[in-house]
């Protein structure tokens, strides 16, 4: 497992993904355990090896102009990322009581995903955002890339930055940026990078940073509490309406985000923003590690819609290479009839394991979870929502849209919670799983808990193919087997795609087809 | 964190369960000098094997998945004690509210897992039809008993089937001849008394062979006799070959303290039906585990049930149902009514293998919640290895719908009848499966005339009421 | 335009078509009529590059090349179109996407510039007409909750949209009442030309009182055991298919 930075750091638009499902799974979680089969060492050893490291490093701090950290993990390592980007002392403080957490932790087994023991003493925590070798023009470029990106439909443009070409100015990302930022300050939106807001903004993330996730709540979590490297913050102020969707400008800006972002959203009363994160460009990369945290939290009447399109790299036909995709993302609908809404298409990753949930306190909030989980080659995604209702008359719908070709293997885990307060709570959930050639997998686990008897929950699931006498009318009316493949799958996805930004829905569409690739024939 | 489990488990719940393991093997050493083999050498290797299981996995806690939604500690810090001396007298009249066929049928009566030949009648003896006590059978007929008995039950993770397998002084052994029929239900009744010096356990075993193209309904009813704690931990199988039909009805009717497990384990051939229906009324924690295994093609498998609980009842229904052959179908459709501070839970897990292409499998889970303190959780699950196939699950979790209760108020019926009548509607769904007239009367009888804090209402249901929930 | 020479076709192991000949000329319509499981609908689904029948022996010309060596989406793009007997649902496709991807991928493969969706509607509206469709269907998903009557329907709008040059109608009078049967028969009829060719397959002669056929070929056993003019259907509706000598297999004429 090595963990270099993206080598495409230029690479568009970040990722950051995440998520958890503790609950139902924290039983789970220490169900067989036995020894953790990882290489982490106890804490006892930990411990010692720190004390080692701290000794013999001397010069560790000073050698602050260091583009990397050593591999591994300690706490001499936390304090060097903190200090490379010069946090308050409170900030360090919260990762080392993360850090301290995790040595605690066993990692989580419940899932429906298998991978060799991830050693985390081989990662590397820190390293400052590579340049890339500069190529001349496209020419330089890996073709199978380029085929890519044009099938995708990124604009030439485009397709030299995210291949590492050097390009016109006007793609420079901080003057581009700096346009944004103007008018998202003239209507007191706050939009950064995490570092930056902790710096800038040092009480609005004290407030909230952790207030969602707490630093202890799961294994990947936890760990990201301890190492996140950047991330983006975005404070939507009282009755403000965020005057863009934070997409284009989050594109450009976050281009060098580490594997271990973090993200937190405030909206504040009748506040609302469309954030809008993904990674169209496939990555090349070895195996990497990327534990992110996403927290949102809604106010009264304020509405979050966070869409994310995830193509990190699934690895070859044999399961070789591809990120390993762990991330916590959670909102809360602290407000009364506040707003959370997830959207994710997910067609990239070795391994996904992603809950993106909604905790509904305030009334009359709702959550909304729509999903499109691809898995080909031999990729597996254990993906899901977890929807907890504990205020009065709250909403939930879950729209999960599975598909697994070649040898993927893609399960469904998600939990509907009624708590005992929640009177006349709603709940709409509909799974379907379509699976493509007969050495896939779909799997579909919910879990539905209701203490309140006012509550109405309805959970429905199917499983269907592609059946050979609809591929057979689609090619007797002229369509090649590969079009009328992608035109069923994105019939069947059709109610995700739709709450998608526009754009977004195109890219996505896009994405499936060129993930889809192989599959069939 | 607003996630962790309500009722965390404990340090002193787990030291709990540990005991409560130890007891269990220090008890099995005793039992299996004394009566472990009876006639069948191999018995005794399996009792030892199935004790070493259950030593392994222990009384589960809730961080085992299977049992996250029961905990098992109240059964396990009792110290049960196996029934011995005289089988305890008890008037046939008791029995009478929960029999329903008459003299002719035959039908062997069990009390605390021991065989009673006074209340039992052979009824008519069909020829090609073995009906014996299981452990008459296993003295007197080992090699009938031997390629039957534990060929289907799985208890690698199921601690409780490997306590009956461990444990089991009786039961009872049906084989079906090739081709025969047997017109009139076999029933099969297990009394569980209470109220004695110490609480007993019983861990009954059923063993049901059909060989090809045999039909059979059978008939277990669950009777719980006196006041007080009891545990029944019964294990069928049901194997089932080419083209044979079994239709199995599973009632209980228990007193507030006791507590009943039950595995029902069911392999079946090309072209079998199997079909099974349990009635859960009263106890304090029931759990019935299923796992079919469909093993050849063109078989259907439909495990139905339905269960009304009031007061601190605990219903938890754990089905495993694996397509492990092509164009088979199954069918599972559970549903509980829940007044008061009841809980029920659902599992349902529909496996469908790589090879069970054309698999059809439907999961249905409706709960009807009546109190405000009621919960239920339910888990449908598909896991699926076959790309051809047609699987739906769905899970309804709600109360009455208002409209209807005031559409039938409209008509002249208080708000109490309007309920009732609903409710059976809601429930007539899986009675109306029964097929046995006389038990069905029997069913709708018990379930609605219990005390309940909804009175019994108007006979009768509407359909059009049907998607009350 | 199409040649089938000896033609043998079986599922499973099953030899299904045992020897088929017939010849399809422009602007002529055939009726293959045969009673059930002779046959029929197999050597529809054959001409349309069915994977599930294995040709075993014989050939298909088809426009001078080999139609056998055609995947099903190039047969159709060149112009062989087949009216299904039962048309498939696709969930969540709605016909106006599916209808247009189609129609711009047999444009395209002729060479024809693709429509956009303003030219595609202008089309769709005229060619509505021909079997009275009801416009709102296209809205739905493929076929999805059609009834009988509209699926068949459904299938001659198509044809009309796509402009082949062979049609294969297979059973498209199956499941009709009288005043659907003629909406069917009066779209077909509009659509007959001196370029295009028609082969009907059908149980019944009911059909071809709507649709007269130049040639009808009797279809038993895998053979056509008998061909003549549209008198022959008849016949054949007087004396049964039992009438028709199987021994005595002759060649189709045209």
């Amino acid at each position: 497992m090595n963990n270099i930075p993206h080598r495409t750091a230029t690479n568009s638009k970040t990722q950051t993904q995440n998520s958890e499902l503790r609950t139902q799974n924290s039983v789970l979680s220490t169900q067989n355990s036995e020894l953790p089969h990882m290489s982490r060492a106890t804490p006892e050893t930990d411990t010692l090896q720190q004390w080692e490291q701290s000794t013999y490093k001397y010069g560790f701090y000073t050698d602050i102009e260091a583009d990397a950290a050593p591999p591994g993990l300690s706490e001499e390592i936390i304090r060097f990322i903190s200090a490379k980007k010069e946090e308050p002392e409170w900030m360090l403080e919260w990762r080392l009581k993360a850090y301290r957490h995790w040595l605690t932790m066993e990692e989580p087994e419940w899932h429906n995903v298998h991978y060799p023991p991830i050693d985390y003493q081989s990662i590397i925590y820190y390293s400052a955002p590579k340049k890339k070798p500069q190529l001349d023009s496209l020419d330089e470029v890996d073709p199978e890339l380029l085929r890519t990106y044009e099938k995708l439909g990124i604009p030439l443009e485009e397709q030299k930055m995210l291949a590492g070409v050097a390009v016109d100015a006007v793609f420079d990302s901080v003057s581009v940026a700096t346009t944004f930022k103007e008018t998202l300050a003239e209507a007191g939106v706050i939009f950064c990078s995490m570092s930056e807001a902790v710096r800038e903004h040092p009480e609005l993330v004290r407030k909230y940073l952790g207030s969602v996730v707490p630093y202890s709540d799961n294994y990947f979590a936890t760990l990201n509490s301890a190492v996140f490297t950047d991330g983006s913050f975005v404070y939507i102020p009282k009755g403000v309406k965020c005057p863009m969707e934070l997409s284009t400008y989050f594109r450009i800006n976050a281009m060098n985000t580490g594997q271990f972002e973090r993200t937190l959203i405030v909206a504040e009363e009748g506040a609302s923003v469309s954030y809008l994160e993904g990674c169209t460009a496939p990555m090349r990369d070895e195996n990497q590690l990327h534990a992110a945290v996403v927290e949102l939290v809604a106010m009264d009447d304020a509405s979050i819609k966070y869409s994310t399109i995830q193509n990190w790299y699934p690895g070859d036909e044999n399961g070789v290479g591809g990120i390993y995709n762990f991330v916590t993302k959670r909102g809360k609908a602290l407000g009364k009839r506040s707003h959370i809404s997830w959207t994710q298409v997910e067609t990239g990753s070795a391994i996904t394991w992603k809950y993106p949930s909604c905790i509904l306190i305030g009334d009359d909030s709702v959550g909304e979870f729509y999903s499109v989980a691809l898995t080909n080659r031999r990729q597996q995604a254990d993906t899901g929502t977890k929807m907890v209702h504990i205020g009065k008359n709250t909403r939930s719908t879950i729209v999960s849209k599975g598909i697994s070709a070649g040898r993927g293997q893609n399960t469904y885990r998600g939990l509907v919670r009624v708590n005992k307060g929640a009177q006349g709570a709603r709940n709409f959930t509909q799974c379907d799983s379509m699976l493509i050639g007969d050495r896939c997998g779909a799997h579909t686990f919910p879990y539905i808990e209701v203490k309140n008897p006012t509550a109405k929950l309805e959970h429905e699931a199917t499983t269907s193919k592609i059946g050979e006498d609809q591929l057979f009318y689609c090619n007797q009316r002229g369509l090649s087997t590969e079009d009328a493949v992608n035109m069923i799958v994105n019939g069947f996805c059709k109610e995700v795609f739709r709450e998608l930004p526009m754009e977004f829905a195109v890219e996505a569409q896009k994405l499936l087809e060129v993930s889809l690739e192989g599959s069939v024939g | 964190m607003i996630n962790k489990p309500e009722r965390p488990h404990t340090v002193s719940d787990t030291n709990e369960l540990i005991l409560a393991r130890d007891r269990q093997l220090e008890d099995f050493s005793g039992f299996l000098d004394v009566d472990g083999a009876g006639g069948l050498p191999s018995l005794k290797a399996s009792r030892k094997a199935a004790i070493e299981r259950f030593a392994e996995i222990g009384f589960p806690d809730r961080r085992n998945e299977d049992w996250k939604y029961t905990n098992v500690a109240p059964i396990a810090r009792t110290a049960f004690a196996r029934p011995t001396g005289e089988i305890p007298y008890i008037d046939a009249a008791e029995l009478a509210p929960y029999r329903f066929g008459d003299d002719s049928s035959p039908r062997l009566v069990f009390v605390d897992g021991r065989y009673a030949p006074s209340l039992s009648t052979n009824g008519a003896t069909t020829k090609g039809v073995t009906l014996l006590p299981l452990a008459e059978a296993v003295r007197t007929r080992a090699a009938d008993v031997e390629p039957w008995l534990g060929q289907c039950l799985d208890d690698t993770n199921r601690p409780f089937a490997a306590l009956n397998t461990a444990f089991f002084e009786d039961g009872v052994f049906l084989h079906l001849e090739k081709g025969v029929r047997v017109e009139s239900p076999i029933e099969l009744v297990f009394i569980a008394t209470a109220g004695g010096d110490t609480p007993l356990a019983s861990h009954p075993r059923i063993v049901i062979g059909a060989e090809a193209g045999a039909v059979a309904t059978v008939t277990e009813t669950h009777v719980g006799v006196g006041e007080g704690v009891s545990l029944t931990n019964v294990a069928t199988e049901i194997m089932a070959r080419e083209g044979a039909h079994v239709f199995h009805y599973r009632t209980t009717h228990l007193p507030d303290e006791a507590f009943h497990i039950s595995t029902l384990a069911v392999r079946q051939e090309g072209k079998t039906d199997v079909t099974s229906c349990t009635i859960s009324i009263g106890g304090r924690i029931t759990r019935n585990d299923y796992h079919a295994i469909m093993a050849g093609e063109d078989g259907l498998c439909a495990l139905r049930g339905l269960a009304k609980l009031r007061g601190r009842e605990h219903v938890d229904n754990h089905l495993r149902v694996e397509h492990a052959a092509p164009a088979c179908e199954s069918r599972e459709y559970f549903k509980s009514v829940l007044e008061d501070e009841s809980r029920s839970a659902f599992t349902g897990r529909i496996f469908v293998h790589q090879i069970a292409q054309k698999t059809d499998g439907k999961q249905t889970n409706s709960n009807l919640l009546l109190s405000e303190n009621a919960q239920a959780d339910s888990r449908p699950q598909l896991e699926i290895f076959a790309d051809d196939v047609k699987c739906t699950h769905a899970a309804l979790t709600g109360q009455l719908d208002e409209d209807a209760i005031f559409y039938l108020r409209a008509r002249g019926l208080s708000e109490r009848e309007a309920t009732s009548i609903l409710v059976r509607a809601f429930a007539g769904e899986i009675i109306d499966t029964i097929k046995v007239d006389a038990l069905r009367e029997l069913v709708e009888e018990r379930l609605f005339s219990r005390e309940s804090s909804i009175d019994a209402g108007a006979p009768g249901k509407s359909g059009a009421l049907q998607e009350a929930v | 335009m199409l040649e089938i020479r000896n033609l043998h076709a079986s599922v499973d192991g099953n030899e299904i078509l045992r020897g088929v000949n017939l010849t399809v000329n422009a602007g002529e319509v055939h009726s293959i009529m045969g009673p059930n499981g002779s046959g029929k609908s197999t050597l529809a689904q054959v001409l349309a590059g069915r994977e599930d029948y294995e040709v075993t022996e014989g050939e298909v010309i088809y426009k001078g090349r080999d139609l056998l060596e055609m995947e099903p989406d190039e047969r159709a793009c060149e112009g062989v179109f087949l009216a299904f007997q039962y048309p498939v649902e696709i969930p969540g496709v709605s016909m106006n996407y599916f209808l247009r991807a189609a129609l711009n991928s047999v444009r395209r493969h002729r060479g024809e510039k693709e429509l956009d969706a303003v030219g595609y509607l202008k089309l769709v509206r005229e060619q509505s007409k021909i079997v009275e469709l009801d416009e709102k269907l296209l809205g739905r998903a493929v076929n999805e909750g059609f009834s009988g009557g509209e699926k068949k329907r459904n299938e001659i709008f198509q044809m009309a949209l796509l402009e082949p040059a062979l049609s294969i109608l297979d059973e498209t009078d199956s499941g009709l009442d009288i005043d659907a049967l003629r909406i069917v028969a009066d779209g077909v009829n509009k659509l007959r030309s001196p370029e295009r060719a028609m082969v009907i397959v059908t149980h019944y002669q009911r059909l071809l009182d709507y649709i007269v056929p130049d040639f009808v070929h009797v279809l038993v056993d895998g053979r056509i055991v008998k061909s003549g003019g549209k008198e022959l259907a008849h016949e054949l509706e007087k004396q049964g298919y039992a009438g028709v000598d199987a021994g005595r297999a002759v060649a189709a004429s045209s």
